[in-house]
């Protein structure tokens, strides 16, 4: 398993955590290359399809990251999207979906050093859990 | 059975209404929606237990509309279901009279008003039947590996046919998801991805907004029990947000509001 190394996808906003994830590349620090970053205008715009689409991709891990509460620059639209979060994680769990796969943060834009630690140890965890073939696998079934 | 008759007779003679919208004998033994124009075939309407249509997905159709100003026998979840759609600007209470029915359909109780509708749904007991708590309990508690292969079973029986959205009546809308193809969110045929696809998004779509009708699953023509996930959603809103649906015809949607404190000991 050691050689596995996870597919994540994440989305972010635009507004803190892309500028946080800039923030540490500009920084030069170091972080695992298994992320790739989808960005967003806003975590209100990240539908839950969107991260149904990724696994059924081929993501073995989600990252979804906005700005923290109070600082949204559209003032609400990471409070919708947490409500939203908090609804379809317990939809997923109930459906037999590990949720583990799917990390919700806030980073804001001064956090470079906080997303850098947030994707290693997503990555390390998601690593740990190994490929997400369960859901993979219904890719294959029926005419596609 | 006789009151709920005579009260359609009196409004269609008198014109109050141009269609009652009720239930009448249909095949097997079951009832059947019966749009009634005629005071003279009002003798038509029946009312027991197998009367369990929630008749409120009509008030949505185009061709029912047209009709004129309906007066549509309602269950509990009917009740609810009306208020709904008038919480989200669907009806208005000028177009419609509510006839509430009691479960022995002896007694009718005529709701002219959206206010009049409230305090009669308020009187109501909304909670989870011991059974049916039960039933979700039990699911809810098997282990993930267990509830993934349970959904999957079921969902690989999925057809995609879309009863479950046609007999719903809070999914309205004219242009579904469904129907989307630039891009293509939800797959045409019925495969495993594409069938956990729609009932996630179906599930989805009615959060914060289904009343627990359970037509979905009546509807459903291989029995896949969607009113488990429609509950557990209701109950997450419930718990998580304190919000019930259709209680009131003037109210924000769970979804498109929030409280700052709004739980997230999942976030990091």
């Amino acid at each position: 398993m050691s050689d596995f190394n996870p597919k994540i996808v994440a989305f972010v906003c635009n507004w803190c955590t892309y500028a946080g994830a800039d923030l540490t590349g500009t920084s030069r620090m170091k972080y695992s290359p298994q992320v790739s970053i989808i960005r967003f205008p806003c975590t209100g715009r990240i539908d839950f399809m969107l991260l149904l689409k990724a696994f059924a991709n081929g993501a073995d891990g989600i990252i979804v990251s906005g700005c923290h509460p109070n600082d949204c620059h559209y003032s609400s639209g990471n409070f919708h999207a947490r409500r939203r979060w908090i609804v379809f994680r317990g939809l997923l769990d109930f459906l037999g979906i590990d949720v583990r796969r799917v990390q919700f943060s806030w980073v804001s834009a001064a956090e470079g050093a906080k997303w850098a630690q947030l994707v290693n140890e997503t990555a390390e965890h998601i690593r740990a859990l190994g490929p997400f073939s369960g859901y993979q696998r219904l890719r294959g079934q029926g005419v596609g | 059975m006789e009151a709920l008759r005579s009260k359609a007779r009196e409004l269609l003679a008198g014109k109050t209404v141009q269609v009652v919208i009720g239930y009448g004998p249909g095949s097997g033994g079951g009832a059947r929606a019966v749009f009634i124009r005629e005071a003279a075939q009002a003798d038509i309407l029946v009312f027991d237990g197998t009367c369990q249509q929630n008749l409120a997905v009509y008030l949505m159709k185009p061709e029912v509309r047209k009709l004129g100003k309906a007066a549509l026998v309602a269950t509990p979840p009917a009740l609810r279901t009306i208020l709904q759609l008038a919480a989200e600007n669907q009806l208005t209470d000028a177009a419609l009279l509510v006839l509430a029915v009691s479960p022995s359909g002896n007694e009718v109780v005529p709701l002219a008003t959206f206010a009049a509708l409230e305090a009669h749904v308020a009187a109501l007991d909304h909670g989870l039947g011991a059974a049916d708590k039960a039933e979700l309990e039990t699911y809810a508690a098997l282990s993930l590996e267990r509830r993934r292969q349970f959904w999957e079973e079921q969902f690989s029986r999925c057809l995609k046919c879309y009863a479950c959205r046609a007999a719903c009546p809070l999914c309205y809308c004219t242009r579904c998801t469904v129907e989307c193809n630039q891009p293509q969110w939800i797959p045409v045929p019925a495969h495993d991805l594409g069938n956990l696809e729609w009932n996630v998004m179906r599930a989805m779509h009615l959060a914060g907004r289904c009343v627990d009708c359970g037509d979905c699953s009546r509807a459903c023509p291989v029995g896949i029990p969607l009113h488990l996930l429609n509950r557990k959603l209701i109950g997450a809103v419930f718990a998580d947000f304190d919000f019930r649906s259709g209680m009131a015809a003037k109210a924000d949607n769970a979804m498109s509001t929030f409280k700052p404190n709004d739980p997230e000991d999942f976030i990091r």
